[in-house]
């Protein structure tokens, strides 16, 4: 490409030190020519470095304040992490426990993922391994509208159903972290199966023919062969989901009843970390203790969201070896 | 045809920029007008933000005067009382609104805020229909939020177990609640939900819940209003002093406000606004108490 444009330059140069002038003329007024490679060089360099700036503004931003709570309140981090007791407006020794919020929210996010996977997997093993057209035409358009559906919806739907069946058949008042795990579970549902869509269709095509020549039925070459080729891209969709599922707040904060004790059962209420901080954010003030701990609440979700990332870079990666 | 493309584009590009370019002069010349002249016509903008439960009742208050000052543009925001009482200190809202007084925030500087209030709220307990409980004494109201009672038949109702719904951390209703109605008392761990839409439809539909209400929630039988020492929940009694349980809605400015401000904080303590909007909005008028309480709730007789 370059070679190009100084061929282009040549003819238009009277002499060679006018030539190196307009050479340098060219260089700046290009950026308004369509063809120049400025241009694209200068969108696509800035899009790149203005992700990689508000990554790096919000993991410092989020730090910051975070870190304030321990830092100029004084709270004991290791307190904060693993007591129980989450009192921070109580007038007489206020007390900041988080671990019921991380066990809540670990705890849908787990639940949520074993809820979900078995079906995605399977639907997405129905797309593209059973009824490739009657799937792509069918379930494909069905997974883009659970995409799309708000989860203010979700949470309605999850309060006005779910949380009345809970309270029927489970016992107790409907609002439980299996509620929430449901709600999530199908909030999830479509990121897992469209992954999982993309892993079985990348699996090579040779491999199944080796195990049908081998004699092995359909179910038998899903089982043995497509499943274990598509594993690793398989449990990154999971992991993913499961991302999603841990930052997701507003339907899970509508059917989990946010009591702030670690629950008994799975039929209790319990709170998640996500849904402590919208709850509460709009009545403290900025600076004051309890949002203070609101920002580390905060900041474990990015930390633990960041571990996600990881586990899925990790698992990827072992995933190209075998 | 890429050509004629890139002119169509280009153009469209120059035309909104000019159109922006208007639509900025057009603000900044109002605004310049709201410094000068506002003894004949009030003109400006102001901005409003903070408790939600506060924002309905602006919103109305500040349509009518609109209306009645066509130049003047009102910007009515939520994001709770915290939020209402932070931007308010930092200058970025003009009023603040707040379910709570100032002074129970720890870190909000109080004696730089001037303090408007334009309506009470008085709230109770919301109890489920198959509790099968009207009234209850203070004492047992306070054993039942404690977690001490667990079921309704301990202290007169039916045999239904208690569910507690509570509101979150730092929210007005429920400092209000527990200071007045739990004696102080820190409620026991339930569902907690901050909407009051939400609470109506949990206690209505969970056999057993008890949550708290402002007393325009209770507008229709799904639910049952709670009477506390024999006292029943309505709003003459309030007004009387004799239910404890009642809050103000604060409008706060830092220190004294500019003249338009100052306008329709005057606009909102009137009569039309006092006798018409806030009760059609579910609030008591402030002109109608016959006491007042100061930030550290001690009651006087006005």
């Amino acid at each position: 490409m370059e070679n190009k444009s100084v061929v282009v330059q040549m003819p238009s140069s009277p002499n060679n030190e006018g030539r190196s002038l307009i050479q340098n003329n060219k260089k700046w007024t290009s950026i308004f020519n369509r063809n120049s490679e400025w241009r694209g060089k200068i969108w696509i360099y800035g899009s790149a470095i203005f992700v990689i700036l508000s990554v790096i503004a919000i993991t410092l931003f989020l730090t910051v304040q975070g870190l304030r709570s321990f830092v100029v309140d004084h709270i004991n981090v290791i307190d904060f992490i693993t007591g129980t007791e989450w009192y921070p407006d109580r007038a007489e020794n206020p007390s900041y426990g988080a671990l019921p919020f991380i066990f809540g929210s670990l705890m849908v996010t787990i639940l949520a993922a074993m809820l979900a996977a078995p079906f995605a997997i399977g639907s997405a093993l129905f797309m593209t391994e059973l009824a490739p057209k009657w799937g792509q035409k069918v379930l494909q358009p069905v997974i883009e509208i659970l995409v799309g559906i708000p989860s203010v919806v979700y949470g309605f739907i999850g309060l006005s159903v779910i949380v009345p069946f809970m309270r029927d058949h489970v016992g107790g008042s409907g609002f439980s972290l299996l509620s929430g795990a449901l709600v999530v579970g199908v909030m999830i549902l479509p990121t897992i199966t469209s992954i999982s869509a993309d892993a079985v269709r990348a699996v090579s095509n040779d491999l199944r023919s080796a195990s049908y020549a081998l004699g092995a039925t359909k179910w038998q070459t899903i089982y043995r062969v497509v499943l274990p080729a598509a594993k690793s891209t398989l449990i990154t969709a999971i992991v993913l989901g499961m991302a999603r599922a841990f930052g997701e707040a507003l339907a899970v904060q509508m059917v989990i009843g946010n009591a702030r004790n670690l629950p008994n059962a799975i039929s209790d209420p319990s709170a998640t970390l996500t849904t402590i901080i919208t709850l509460s954010m709009g009545h403290s003030t900025a600076g004051s203790v309890l949002n203070d701990v609101l920002w580390s609440l905060g900041l474990i979700l990015l930390i633990i969201s960041y571990g996600f990332i990881l586990l899925i870079r990790f698992i990827s990666r072992r995933g190209q070896v075998s | 045809m890429k050509q004629k493309k890139w002119i169509a584009l280009t153009a469209i590009l120059v035309l909104s920029l000019i159109l922006s370019a208007c639509g900025s002069k057009d603000t900044s010349s109002s605004g310049q007008s709201s410094n000068g002249n506002n003894k004949e016509e009030l003109s400006g903008k102001i901005v409003i933000g903070g408790s939600t439960a506060l924002q309905p009742l602006a919103a109305a208050a500040a349509a009518e005067f609109m209306k009645e000052h066509p130049k003047v543009q009102i910007e009515v925001q939520g994001g709770g009382s915290g939020a209402g009482l932070s931007e308010v200190s930092n200058g970025n809202f003009d009023i603040g609104m707040s379910d709570v007084f100032a002074e129970s925030k720890s870190n909000i500087d109080a004696s730089q805020l001037k303090d408007y209030k334009v309506a009470v709220v008085g709230m109770t307990a919301a109890v489920n229909k198959e509790a099968g409980i009207k009234k209850l004494s203070k004492e047992d109201l306070i054993k039942v939020f404690t977690g001490k009672v667990k079921n309704w038949s301990e202290v007169g109702g039916k045999n239904v177990k208690i569910t507690l719904v509570n509101r979150p951390d730092g929210s007005g209703t429920r400092a209000t609640f527990d200071e007045f109605a739990l004696d102080k008392q820190t409620p026991a761990e339930g569902i907690t939900q901050d909407s009051s839409n939400t609470v109506k439809k949990i206690v209505n539909e969970t056999p057993g819940a008890i949550g708290y209400l402002a007393l325009s929630y209770f507008n229709d039988d799904s639910i049952v209003k709670l009477a506390i020492d024999g006292t029943d929940a309505t709003e003459d009694n309030v007004a009387s002093g004799k239910f404890p349980v009642w809050a103000y809605e604060h409008m706060y400015t830092k220190g004294d406000p500019k003249p338009l401000v100052k306008a329709f904080i005057d606009y909102m303590m009137a009569d039309p606004v006092q006798s018409n909007i806030v009760p059609a909005q579910g609030y008591l008028s402030v002109t109608k108490m016959q006491v007042e309480r100061n930030a550290e709730g001690k009651l006087t007789n006005k």
